[in-house]
């Protein structure tokens, strides 16, 4: 699904992630930790082509990610869901429009999704804030909006950055078994983070593995978490 | 997808996809401004060309389309002189006709000064060769010299010929009035580029987010173009109709006016302002695609 073959990064410093080499299966459930300024996000953003490696070659869905073309980097964006970090809303648009956004620019008939959108909404438990702007959001729900916007395009593949960065134990165990649940339906998930409990809490529920950056290279973890 | 396509998707437009972009109140206005004072120096541009256009043709059509030959020669010489300038005239490339004036036009040609009763033909009166030439005309200074060498008492008068340089200037005028609109289209153009290369920048955020959930180059442009094309149609067509009532109010003075009065359209001239509006909306919806499309990729 996604390949990465020998690839390094560096933002034009030193090399931050070198001679990765690992492949995202269909259908996987990977975590990925390493301290803060590891690479994480890096890492994911090579994943879903906002930067092009600067040695080795990714592959996503068969097609080299350096040879695509700007339209065909938009269509990669909409067959991979991601949940950014610092979430990434339109503020001058309710949270329902900000959740369409993707059906809204790959210009799909959003009346025909509006049943769809509200089960959405409904799902990541957003429904009484579908007309509220972005910026009154708490934490948690600027990340389940986000996961909602990660998925409304059916994605095969969703990557969450640091989805429970913000909000309590509760909540992230929620927006976990929202990802789990993804998963069952035969979604790839890839998820950034630290927090060790949601990787152990992820663990019994389904088969993940943990990827772990150290040394800017990225590792696979032992049962050592 | 088509560029007619892209144009139509303009136009009809897409209500979400418009609200996508925040709308920008003071580029929006500027553009408005812009646009309008262009298309009111552009009516005035266009209504200068016509009517220097018109007094051009006007005066062109006037001017020697006919000549006159004199021949003032001894008594006995006239006729002699008369057959050997029409011989020069009738071998002259230009010249169509060349028609000696019997005694009766003669003398309808004199009488506002000397009365009906004239005896023209006891007079020395100079005997006259009505000369018509075609379109192209005939090289003045060449029939002269040829006159004086076969017939020394002729004299060619082309009386209207003085009119040549201010025909040649009217042309000039009209030519820069056409330069002033070409060089107003310009402006209009590298003024709309400047706009929506700051509304780009000023959404550079929002353009991030579209370019994240997968928005294509031409979606994100379409949004800024579309506002921009409809702003230019809309300012133009208030700058157009105030110059062309602007226009239609000039005093008028008749003739006596001359071209300051004729400043203004006939007939169907008066649509050509209707032209300025889809002119400048062509206009700005080139300069905006142009500018967006350079702009998303420097962008993201
Ligand atoms: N655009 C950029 N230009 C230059 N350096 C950058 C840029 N983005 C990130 N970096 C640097 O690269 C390193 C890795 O950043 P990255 O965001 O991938 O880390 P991370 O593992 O996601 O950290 P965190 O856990 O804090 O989110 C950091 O040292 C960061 O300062
Ligand atoms: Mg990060």
């Amino acid at each position: 699904m996604i390949e990465l073959s020998d690839v390094s990064y560096s933002y034009g410093g030193g090399e931050l992630l070198s001679g990765i080499s690992l492949t995202l299966a269909p259908g996987s459930f990977h975590f990925l930790t390493g301290p803060s300024g590891a690479g994480k996000t890096t890492f994911l953003k090579l994943c879903y082509g906002d930067l092009l490696a600067t040695a080795g070659r990714v592959t996503a869905f068969g097609q080299d990610v350096r040879g695509l073309a700007r339209d065909e980097i938009a269509r990669l964006r909409r067959r991979i869901g991601v949940v950014h970090q610092d979430c990434r809303f339109l503020d001058h648009l309710p949270v329902a429009e900000n959740v369409a956004l993707p059906l809204i620019v790959s210009g799909r008939d959003t009346a025909g999704e509006a049943a769809n959108l509200a089960d959405l909404l409904g799902w990541v438990g957003l429904s009484d804030q579908a007309g509220a702007l972005p910026p009154s959001l708490s934490g948690g729900e600027r990340q389940r909006a986000a996961l909602a916007r990660a998925v409304i395009m059916a994605p095969e593949v969703v990557i969450a950055d640091e989805p429970t960065g913000n909000i309590d134990w509760e909540m992230s165990l929620r927006l976990l078994s929202l990802l789990v649940e993804l998963n069952k339906m035969g979604k790839t998930i890839v998820i950034a983070t630290h927090d060790l409990n949601l990787i152990r809490s992820a663990k019994q529920q389904v088969a993940a593995r943990v990827l772990r950056i150290r040394n800017r290279g990225v590792q696979l973890a032992g049962a050592d978490l | 997808m088509s560029l007619g396509g892209d144009i139509v998707a303009v136009l009809r437009g897409d209500a979400q996809a418009d609200r996508v972009v925040p709308p920008t109140g003071f580029t929006a206005r500027l553009t408005l401004f812009t646009a309008a004072a262009m298309a009111f120096l552009a009516v005035f541009a266009l209504a200068l060309s016509l009517a220097t256009g018109r007094l051009a043709d006007r005066w062109g059509s006037e001017l020697a389309r006919s000549a006159t030959v004199r021949i003032s020669a001894p008594a006995g010489q006239v006729e002699a002189q008369v057959q050997a300038a029409l011989r020069v005239l009738r071998t002259t490339p230009g010249v169509t006709s060349a028609r000696v004036l019997d005694a009766a036009e003669q003398r309808a040609l004199l009488e506002p000064w000397f009365g009906p009763d004239l005896p023209i033909e006891s007079l020395p009166a100079p005997q006259l060769i009505d000369v018509v030439e075609d379109g192209r005309g005939y090289d003045a200074d060449g029939l002269r010299l040829r006159l004086t060498a076969e017939a020394p008492g002729a004299v060619l008068d082309d009386h209207t010929r003085w009119r040549r340089p201010l025909i040649r200037a009217a042309d000039r005028l009209r030519a820069l009035g056409v330069v002033s609109i070409l060089l107003i289209a310009g402006a209009t153009a590298a003024m709309i580029t400047l706009a929506a290369q700051a509304a780009l920048a000023a959404n550079a955020q929002v353009i991030g987010v579209l370019r994240l959930v997968g928005a294509r180059d031409v979606y994100i442009a379409r949004a800024f173009v579309r506002r921009f094309t409809l702003r230019a149609l809309v300012g133009a067509a208030a700058g157009a109709a105030l110059a062309t009532a602007a226009i239609a109010i000039l005093p008028r003075a008749g003739d006596a006016g001359g071209f300051l009065t004729g400043l203004g359209f006939q007939g169907w001239h008066w649509l050509w302002p209707l032209a300025i509006p889809p002119l400048a909306a062509v206009v700005a919806f080139w300069a905006t695609r142009l500018a967006a499309f350079r702009s998303l990729r420097e962008l993201t």
